[in-house]
């Protein structure tokens, strides 16, 4: 089963995605959120593995000529995850603003913007 | 200067940090002027770059890892005239916002212009750089600077509620779009966008390469606000404040569209037929601008009613885009221009009415403008500048918009778009400021956003409009005038669209090789008898509008399929995100397609 | 649009995802196969660059313009942050802290320096072993923080006082873009790798990247530390409410 990990990558998004749509609490809609992003970690890694290759970080113990995965998405990866906790953060804040305007976090009762 | 590039990215970053250390020590009137300072600094920089690219591409390898035969580390910005000509109106509307923004926020010390100066760059990042990684990382600066300039207005339950929608939709939007690059790379082992295109120059249709662009496209279509990935526009821009409405609808949402045409002709014109890109834009652009129309017809709201037309005009760059000729994208970019402008002049008024006001409600705000003469006349004016006015920036990229897609239809229906957007905006100012037509009903209707009781976003006393504010408004309509007036922006256009539209040329520069082929010739652009003939009619059409609606008594609640449209735009995130993934489903549908 | 009306969109929306994301997949190179032409070239560059740990030669000299971004987020989610929540109440305010059993207390106090002292190091150490300042940075923050853990917050409120880490925030950043302009000004485009690179494996070697890497663990720790601090002001004075 070689296309495992990417078909969990794509669940976890579409998993991701689906509790935005269900959500009843801001909280979950946001923590939802940063499952969907999660997503790109996984596939991000599966991408760059390798059988038997090692970290790529070379040493006495990993001479340079030694098999290592992909450090590229590993980068990505790292940026990713910055990008994912910052924008959490900002969202969280936001849920903060409404709980305290509207009285409620639960999706169906916010009436504010129509039409 | 070869790292002119990377200095225009990195100054607006360099002068949030400074506002930042600053910004506890120096009095306010000295944290404004040095963001004003910080902000001409910007605009000298690009304009030195556009004179730069003028002669030729400036290319630049970040961290000087100049490219070597079929190994490239680093990241390349590219910036071509067209890239260049962004970020230099990137920089004027963001001096703009800030010169604007002066009245804006006492409490917020530096917060707010360092916010404007982070957002600026990762608008100028994202416009370029040549590397689709990076393209996401700076795609991911400006939103996050994005959601907190939206939800500013901290005490207005609106403000928080719109951040938050956009917060939401736009980050979905952007892992699906890393999603897409992820497997880009998975396919081609390159980030670079001329190095993925030379990888992907011998495949035709792969079904991984599809869904990738087509991943990408819904991340930057997303911002472009294209129907269905629209909702949050709406909510968001009608809830920023004036100043940051001016960036948002000027340039952040064309931005999106500037992604994909970037993209396509960069890397994807080998891989991706141009048959099923032409189809997808081409349904996409004209949903986007149907919807955009009819739902900024129906609004009372001042502001939600500006922000639809952007959505519609957003759907009109799009086509440009469709044409996949230069002489779409020439369009486009001078339509750009002008709506960047005008749009800015419109959001800047309708932040004096605010701040006179504490109302956006057309209905409420009846004839109680009397007094501001010279913005009601500012405001008309735009209004018809906004429907296509001949001799000016909108008129001419209309009327190109018209003759480059060679369709009577798509023809007919920029005319409406254009008459329908400005004749409703042109309604709102005669109604506010002259007190035309008969008095409207003021009910309220559960099912719509009014604006009736806004906060103001100023501190200004009501009274007089603010000096720098009428400065802005009439530099930013000069500026829609002049850019229209013929051989303003023709040949240069031209050409810099003809480069924009030449993926060999773009391998070249960006890899400092010799360039395969000859350029395409560079389209016509200027005024011609039937455009001027087309952007009377437009005008014409939208005084009509403006008329019919006056002379309507009451609104007859929408009926049939118009109030079906009416009501899903219903303020909820479970609804955005349900027709985010079936938007992306039906894009990926139609670039697949045979 | 109803729930249901909603899960019919999404359904069928995320059906038609889901069936094209598995035939591109069936296209993609299989899980674990040995083809990454980026990652030769890059592991090659990060070798000629005396940089042991590839990942910090990509983050901090290859795609160091990726973590010029990637700060500048950071730093405007801070400031996002901090301007959403401005009017958070005065820490003072805040509740007696509750008693804390004494065995947390003393483990938080025995392991703030470790904390802080292994943060240090896998920022310092980032171009020679896993980590670098993002990493590093984060460990910095989440140190400080066992003092909040320890049960006293207003010890953090005083190991922390916001305006000198708002000021090391943006100096980080800051000095990430002055190292850029450094090599601008040495005529090698920006962000180039200047200094000398030393000896492989060494404290000092691989040019910028250390300095590159402690500039962005200062901007991490101190974003991170401000960032979470507006939360937890928002959370103290209620406490002991019901709402």
């Amino acid at each position: 089963m070689t296309l495992f990990p990417y078909l969990v990558a794509g669940w976890i998004l579409l998993a991701g995605i689906y509790g935005v749509v269900r959500s009843r609490h801001l909280v979950h809609t946001v923590v939802c959120v940063s499952i969907a992003q999660s997503s790109t970690y996984v596939l991000l890694l599966a991408i760059g593995y390798q059988r038997h290759a090692t970290a790529p970080i070379f040493g006495p113990a990993n001479p340079p000529d030694s098999p290592v995965v992909d450090p590229v998405v590993q980068a990505m990866t790292l940026t990713d995850i910055v990008v994912s906790a910052t924008v959490t953060a900002l969202l969280l804040a936001l849920v903060i603003l409404v709980a305290k305007r509207h009285g409620t976090v639960v999706p169906d009762r916010l009436h504010a913007l129509r039409g | 200067m070869g790292a002119l590039p990377a200095l225009v990215v990195v100054w607006p970053i360099a002068g949030a940090c400074a506002l930042l250390v600053l910004g506890r020590i120096l009095p306010r009137p000295a944290v404004d002027g040095l963001a004003l300072l910080i902000a001409a600094v910007l605009v000298f920089l690009t304009v030195r770059l556009l004179v730069d690219a003028n002669r030729g591409p400036v290319v630049t390898w970040a961290g000087n890892w100049q490219p070597m035969p079929h190994r490239t580390v680093g990241i390349v910005l590219v910036a071509d005239r067209f890239a260049a000509a962004l970020v230099v109106l990137i920089a004027g509307l963001t001096a703009v916002a800030l010169l604007f923004g002066w009245h804006y926020f006492d409490n917020l010390r530096a917060h707010y212009p360092a916010l404007v100066l982070l957002f600026a760059a990762g608008m100028c990042g994202f416009a370029l750089t040549g590397d689709l990684f990076d393209m996401f990382v700076f795609f991911e600066l400006m939103s996050v600077a994005a959601y907190a300039l939206t939800g500013l207005e901290i005490e207005d339950p609106e403000s928080v509620q719109g951040g938050l929608n956009f917060g939401v939709i736009n980050s979905l939007g952007a892992y699906l779009c890393l999603f897409g690059i992820g497997l880009l790379y998975a396919h081609t082992g390159q980030l670079g966008l001329a190095q993925l295109a030379g990888v992907l120059a011998g495949q035709q249709r792969e079904t991984v390469v599809v869904v990738a662009f087509a991943l990408i496209s819904t991340g930057w279509l997303v911002k472009a606000a294209v129907t269905p990935f629209h909702f949050w526009l709406a909510d968001a821009h009608a809830v920023a404040p004036a100043p940051v409405c001016v960036l948002f609808s000027g340039v952040m949402a064309p931005l999106g569209v500037y992604g994909v045409a970037r993209l396509y002709w960069a890397t994807f014109t080998v891989a991706i037929p141009s048959v099923a890109v032409h189809r997808m834009s081409l349904v996409l652009a004209v949903l986007t601008m149907v919807v955009g129309t009819v739902m900024c017809m129906l609004q009372r709201h001042l502001k939600r009613m500006l922000a639809y037309s952007t959505i519609a005009h957003s759907g009109m760059f799009l086509l440009g885009v469709s044409t996949l000729s230069p002489a779409g994208i020439a369009a486009s970019a001078i339509y750009l221009c002008g709506h960047a402008a005008v749009k800015g002049a419109l959001f800047l008024m309708a932040g004096a009415l605010l701040a006179h006001y504490e109302s956006l409600d057309e209905h409420r705000l009846y004839g109680r403008a009397r007094r501001h003469r010279l913005l009601g006349v500012l405001f008309v004016t735009a209004a018809v500048l906004l429907a296509g006015f001949p001799w000016s920036a909108t008129g001419l990229g209309k009327a190109l918009l018209e003759e480059s897609g060679h369709s009577v239809v798509l023809g007919v229906l920029v005319i409406a778009v254009s008459a329908g957007t400005g004749g409703v905006v042109l309604r709102a100012g005669l109604r506010i400021f002259w007190g035309l037509g008969r008095r409207p009903a003021t009910a309220d209707d559960a099912e719509e956003t009014t604006g009736a009781r806004e906060e103001s976003d100023t501190d200004t006393p009501p009274g007089r409009t603010p000096a720098t504010m009428l400065t802005a408004v009439l530099m930013l309509l000069l500026a829609a005038v002049t850019l229209g007036l013929p051989g303003v922006l023709g040949a240069g256009t031209g050409s810099a669209a003809g480069a924009f539209c030449d993926p060999a040329g773009y391998t070249a520069r960006a890899l400092h090789t010799v360039p395969a082929a000859l350029p395409p010739a560079p389209p016509e652009v200027g005024w011609t008898g039937i455009g001027l003939g087309l952007a009377a009619l437009s005008t014409t059409a939208a005084v009509l509008v403006a008329v019919l609606g006056l002379a309507r008594v009451s609104r007859a609640t929408p009926a049939g399929p118009v109030r079906m449209l009416h009501r899903l735009h219903s303020g909820h995130l479970g609804d955005y995100s349900a027709w985010l993934v079936t938007g992306c489903a039906l894009l990926t549908g139609l670039l697949w397609l045979p | 649009m109803s729930r249901r009306t909603r899960m019919v969109v999404f359904v069928l929306g995320a059906a038609g995802v889901a069936v094209l994301f598995v035939l591109a997949v069936l296209r993609t190179p299989g899980f674990g196969e040995d083809r990454h032409p980026y990652r030769d070239a890059a592991i090659d560059a990060a070798l000629r660059q005396r940089t042991p740990n590839v990942v910090s030669s990509l983050n901090f000299d290859q795609r160091g313009f990726d973590s010029v971004g990637e700060e500048a987020i950071l730093v405007a989610a801070v400031i996002g942050a901090a301007t959403l929540l401005r009017r958070w109440s005065d820490p003072a305010e805040a509740d007696e802290p509750r008693p804390v059993p004494a065995v947390t207390r003393l483990a938080g106090y025995v392991l703030l320096p470790v904390t802080l002292l292994i943060g240090a190091d896998v920022v310092v150490h980032g171009h020679l072993t896993p980590g670098g300042g993002f990493q590093g940075g984060v460990v910095l923050a989440t140190g400080l923080h066992l003092l909040y853990i320890a049960g006293d917050y207003r010890a953090l409120v005083r190991a922390r006082p916001l305006d000198w880490y708002e000021f090391g925030e943006a100096a980080g950043l800051g000095a990430v873009v002055l190292l850029g302009v450094a090599s601008v000004l040495r005529g090698a485009g920006f962000l180039a790798n200047i200094l000398p690179l030393g000896t492989s494996g060494q404290l000092l070697s691989a040019g910028v990247v250390p300095l590159f890497s402690c500039a962005i663990g200062l901007a991490v720790s101190c974003g991170v530390v401000v960032l979470l601090a507006q939360f937890l002001a928002q959370y103290l004075p209620t406490k002991g409410d019901s709402a």
